[in-house]
């Protein structure tokens, strides 16, 4: 089957307002096929988080255009995107089974047809034992399915991920991790992930995008060739170690850049 | 026991003993009747003028002219309090005239109030309006400072309008620190009405205390004292209880 571009990204550069001014992007071109898992590495403070922005729309390029299902955005979050951020963006004040049904506060939607998709969702991420409690009474790993299950109802076709897991311990990523992907299987739909972990992104991902250090521009772009059905017992294959070892060589050197080391 | 309850029996305790040190002080001789009557004086008379009637006028104008400068200050505060929130050049002019603000005896403007607006309630509610309407504004403050800026990345997100950005994401994250506002602001409000009317007002519970006290009536002084402090520590009561009941929500755990 011919691959289908999902999002494209041309020339694009983010720059911010002085003084001095600065570079934090590009430029970038970028093609993200539909139904891929494409995830981004890269030193800190190259622009990742800036370039989610930018795909998502939260952000604009200073020059360049972003397109996701052939339109190009402007200023604002298109129908069919959904986000989860680095921090925990539960509400505090809403219950588990009412953070995930706030995105369809504004669907239109019926009662039951909410409740349904709720269910799902709370079900799918592994909280419905907890569906009543509040963020307070849940780990930090839970706070973070509850985010990924307020944008799972949301059916997105495109999920873009910024460090989703960047808080958790090793063990709960792995485990995350494997949730991630059956959500991607189940659902088709494309995922940007952004993440600092090599490992992470060698499991999770079809292709993976290594950035420069600021301003961030693609330095390498490695296949994994993983099969669609994986999860993170990849971690123990062989090729594993050679891909993030790849990983590492295209990132070591941007990475003492970004510490303002030479190599 | 829970730890809640302990506290609450413990307070409790220590109000009891009091009143019951006072009574007995009173009973006693210790504490001359024509300074102090006892606690038990007070309650009777309390219910004797609640119950007459005779306070009526007084406790419809006083609390109609709190409660109209409590909402007038919330609507006030809250509106300011986001107005200089989104202007960081006048939230440095603002701000340390907020952090003097209540070094200011605002009675003072009484009698400015009375020229500018005339004898009656409207110098009341703007004097209610001044004291309490700043606590709502730092509040407000506080709390659009402590609202997490990925909370509002959310709202983007979801394509929320202004409106329901406020409704749905602002207000709730807010409302802890504004609550603290709010009770403030009922404090502030009940001083600053019933001082009001103490010091130069012809009507109200104010006013009764001060005519009461220029007259030597003891029991009708300390019988609408104890009805006032009662509704201020009942009112108060209500808004810490809905705090408590909103805070335990969110932090259990």
């Amino acid at each position: 089957m011919a691959s289908e571009s999902h999002v494209e990204l041309n020339e694009v550069v983010r720059q911010y307002d002085g003084p001095p001014a600065i570079q934090a992007l590009g430029p970038i071109d970028l093609v993200i096929d539909r139904g891929e898992f494409f995830s981004i590495v890269g030193p800190s403070g190259c622009g990742k988080s800036t370039l989610l922005d930018v795909v998502c729309g939260l952000a604009q390029p200073t020059s360049g255009s972003v397109r996701f299902e052939g339109k190009e955005l402007c200023a604002e979050v298109p129908e069919g995107v959904g986000v989860v951020f680095q921090e925990d963006s539960s509400m505090p004040w809403l219950s588990v089974r009412q953070n995930v049904a706030f995105g369809l506060r504004t669907s239109g939607l019926s009662k039951k047809q909410v409740t349904e998709r709720v269910d799902h969702a709370v079900g799918f991420m592994g909280l419905a034992q907890f569906a009543d409690h509040y963020p307070a009474q849940l780990s930090g790993g839970m706070r973070q399915r509850v985010c990924i299950a307020r944008t799972l109802v949301l059916r997105p076709r495109l999920i873009l991920l910024d460090e989703p897991f960047g808080a958790l311990d090793q063990q709960t990523r792995l485990l995350m991790g494997d949730e991630l992907l059956r959500l991607w299987r189940e659902t088709g739909a494309t995922v940007l992930l952004i993440t600092h972990a090599l490992d992470e992104a060698a499991m999770l991902s079809d292709r993976v995008g290594v950035m420069s250090a600021r301003p961030g521009r693609f330095i390498d772009m490695i296949e994994t060739g993983w099969p669609r059905d994986r999860d993170s017992r990849v971690v123990s294959d062989r090729e594993f170690g050679a891909l993030t070892a790849r990983l590492w060589s295209s990132l070591r050197e941007e990475s003492l850049k970004a510490m303002g080391r030479a190599a | 026991m829970k730890r809640r309850h302990a506290i609450v029996f413990v307070r409790i305790a220590v109000l009891a003993g009091s009143i019951i040190f006072l009574e007995v002080c009173c009973r006693a001789g210790i504490i001359d009747p024509l300074t102090v009557i006892p606690p038990s004086e007070m309650f009777a008379s309390m219910i004797d003028r609640v119950g007459s009637g005779e306070m009526n006028a007084s406790i419809m104008s006083t609390f109609s002219t709190i409660v109209f400068a409590f909402v007038l200050a919330i609507g006030f505060g809250i509106l300011a309090g986001a107005l200089i929130h989104r202007s960081p050049r006048l939230r440095d002019v603002v701000d340390p005239l907020l952090a003097s603000y209540y070094s200011v005896p605002t009675f003072i403007f009484y009698p400015l109030l009375v020229a500018l607006l005339g004898l009656g309630k409207a110098p009341l509610v703007v004097l209610g309006v001044l004291s309490a309407a700043p606590a709502v504004m730092i509040s407000t403050l506080s709390g659009l400072d402590g609202i997490s800026p990925v909370l509002i990345k959310l709202a983007r997100v979801h394509r929320l309008s202004p409106a329901r950005t406020f409704s749905w994401i602002v207000l709730p994250a807010a409302l802890p620190r504004l609550f603290t506002g709010l009770k403030l602001a009922l404090s502030y409000a009940l001083i600053g009405v019933i001082a009001g009317e103490f010091i130069l007002s012809g009507t109200g519970l104010g006013y009764d205390i001060s005519f009461a006290y220029q007259s030597f009536d003891n029991r009708a002084m300390y019988g609408t004292m104890l009805f006032v402090l009662s509704i201020a520590v009942i009112s108060n009561g209500f808004l810490y209880a809905w705090e408590g009941r909103l805070a335990r929500r969110r932090s259990r755990g």
